[in-house]
């Protein structure tokens, strides 16, 4: 149902790697979960309109007024390496 | 956990003074506080002592905040009584999926491990003001994701009727702390099932608003489109009134708009000129038959009460399930692209570049359940299988949602199992992820067309609880509650769970 190459081009797309083990299992257990999804792909729906949310809200405003938000300190105080108020990451490839 | 001892005696003082908490609905408690008899300080040392007395066994809670609890009590202990609101003082446990400010909120995941949110959930904000007490968090499946809670990164929870058997999912430890008299009511959330179920499993009362009823700001989101908090608790009333407490629309999440009309005092005592369909799909076939014994004698209570029942077909139900595990991973994979090691959560060390880190932090801080989920959804989503996969699921949806507005045209409300069988043994199904979406095949249908629904305790079959559940049309909620009320009066059901006496025995085998 689906292929090696496709389990890891999935993985690559969603940021995740697996060891040997894992997508051999992966690859087995997605196989099955897609074939059962897939009874969905055979139904002819065409002209049946797709619902996003099941209670349909349009425009939905509020007073466009200024609230006081989180602090910086607030903000960061979580953030696993934090300097100078900022989010430190590592450089980019 | 120091200090556990202290207030165990202290509860102890109070049981021979005849506060059993085994015996206390929310509504009870409120009681005693009102008339004086307790304080809030030693009710709340009451329950800390009674989760000290079971948590052993049990395992719902992934913290207990003793010292947050004790403190918000003395609060509400120096206020005069008159200026009190109704509920100050009443404690209550908090499934780890809603973020209070202060509190550690790990969503059962390696990967928010030691977050602090510096906010609270809206519903949490609205309970504070209200005066209730936060006994903890509770245990869940990572992310909300499955059906038993033991996709929990952290621990097991074990259902209070039978120590062997899982509390159902995700939120197994509110249903749980709950049926083991740990608080007098919690909060859960429901996605594609997750307060009814364990609701179910654990054979206490489990309410999913209609979507929109609650606000979701603070609720660490899974799908965006199907989830919802609601109240777990022992009574109709204590549902009723904890989701009085927690409604309402709030600026802060665009698609809640809160409820028409208040919900009220649930009070009706017969059904008569009501008209309930029994969805046919999940009948046999679907139900173990001692469960379908069991919801035959609701009905036969229903029909008792001057309800009408009768059978009715809904065979795009039967797709729900194909539809939910394509919407919901989809949703997910997209709502957890925000853990990537930047801003909070735990971030992999050594890493050489942000690929590397994204890669490593996700790779190591989501549990199994989670990763797959994301795959599916991904795959879903990708270019080419778009059309065939997600847009699809939402055209079924759509006639899902066709479906109940037909229905209800011609019934007040549609009842089925809550779930397919009673809880099964912790480690049974773990090994087929199929098996364990089955566990949600007559909750789902709801949360895809944004029904509310409600299990409530029916009877137990070997030993162990079963759950009816009752769906009404959107915001329909005050209708649902006063009809569920009046079976819950007519079964009786008991729903404190022997858990003393399970642990005595499993401690002498």
């Amino acid at each position: 149902m689906i292929s090696r190459e496709e389990v890891e081009h999935v993985a690559r797309l969603a940021r995740l790697t697996f060891s040997e083990e894992e997508l051999v299992r992966l690859q087995q257990e997605l196989g099955k979960i897609i074939g059962y999804i897939n009874q969905l792909s055979q139904l002819d729906l065409s002209g049946v309109e797709p619902t996003f949310h099941a209670v349909r809200l349009i425009n939905v405003l509020r007073p466009d007024e200024p609230q006081p938000g989180l602090t910086q300190q607030e903000a960061t105080a979580n953030g696993p390496v934090v300097e100078a108020g900022q989010f430190v990451v590592p450089r980019i490839g | 956990m120091t200090g556990l001892t202290e207030s165990a005696d202290c509860a102890v003082q109070q049981n021979q003074g005849g506060l059993d908490v085994t015996k206390l609905t929310a509504f009870a408690c409120r009681e005693l506080l009102a008339s004086g008899e307790v304080s809030a300080v030693e009710l709340t040392r009451a329950y800390l002592a009674r989760i000290a007395a079971v948590e052993g066994a049990v395992q719902a809670f992934l913290l207990v905040d003793e010292a947050g609890a004790l403190a918000a009590a003395q609060a509400v202990d120096a206020k005069p009584r008159q200026e009190r609101g109704p509920w100050e003082g009443v404690p209550i446990a908090l499934k780890d999926i809603l973020c209070v400010k202060g509190v550690e909120t790990t969503c059962a995941s390696r990967i928010l491990k030691g977050y602090v949110p510096p906010y609270d959930a809206t519903v949490v904000a609205r309970l504070r003001q209200a005066g209730l007490i936060f006994l903890g968090k509770l245990n869940m499946d990572e992310f909300a994701m499955g059906s038993s809670t033991e996709n929990s990164a952290f621990k097991v929870t074990r259902n209070p009727w039978d120590l062997e058997r899982v509390p159902g999912g995700s939120s197994g430890g509110s249903a749980a702390c709950v049926a083991a008299s740990e608080a007098p009511w919690a909060l859960g959330s429901d996605t594609g099932g997750s307060i009814r179920q364990p609701a179910s499993l654990c054979g206490v009362v489990g309410l999913k608003p209609t979507y929109g009823a609650v606000s979701r700001y603070g609720l660490v989101a899974f799908a965006s489109s199907l989830d919802q908090i609601g109240p777990l608790a022992r009574t109709v009333r204590d549902a009723a009134a904890l989701l009085e407490l927690i409604a309402g629309r709030d600026p802060r999440d665009s698609t809640s708009v809160g409820l028409p009309e208040p919900v009220g005092l649930p009070e009706r005592e017969d059904l008569k000129g009501l008209k309930f369909g029994i969805i046919k799909e999940f009948g046999e076939g679907v139900c173990q038959s001692e469960v379908l014994e069991v919801f035959g004698r609701a009905v036969a209570a229903i029909e008792h009460l001057g309800g009408n029942c009768e059978e009715v077909s809904m065979p795009s139900l039967e797709r729900g399930l194909a539809a939910y595990y394509i919407i919901a991973p989809s949703e997910a994979s997209s709502n957890l692209a925000r853990f990537d090691g930047v801003r909070y959560g735990y971030r992999a060390p050594g890493c050489q570049d942000l690929y590397e880190m994204y890669v490593r932090t996700r790779s190591e801080g989501f549990g199994p359940e989670v990763k797959r989920r994301i795959m599916i959804g991904t795959y879903a989503l990708s270019a080419g299988y778009y059309d065939a996969y997600y847009a699809q699921a939402q055209r079924t949806r759509t006639l899902i949602i066709r479906e109940f507005a037909e229905a209800f045209g011609r019934y007040d409300f549609l009842i089925s199992p809550t779930s397919p069988t009673v809880a099964f043994r912790i480690g049974e199904r773990v090994a087929d992820p199929l098996a364990m979406y089955h566990s949600d095949l007559c909750t789902i249908p709801v949360n895809l067309a944004g029904l509310p629904g409600l299990s409530l305790p029916a009877g137990f079959a070997q030993g162990l609880p079963v759950g009816l559940q009752i769906i009404g049309p959107h915001f329909s909620e005050r209708r649902l509650l006063n009809a569920a009320y009046a079976i819950e009066q007519a079964l009786a059901v008991e729903v404190a769970a022997p858990v003393e006496r399970l642990a005595a025995e499993e401690a002498n085998l």
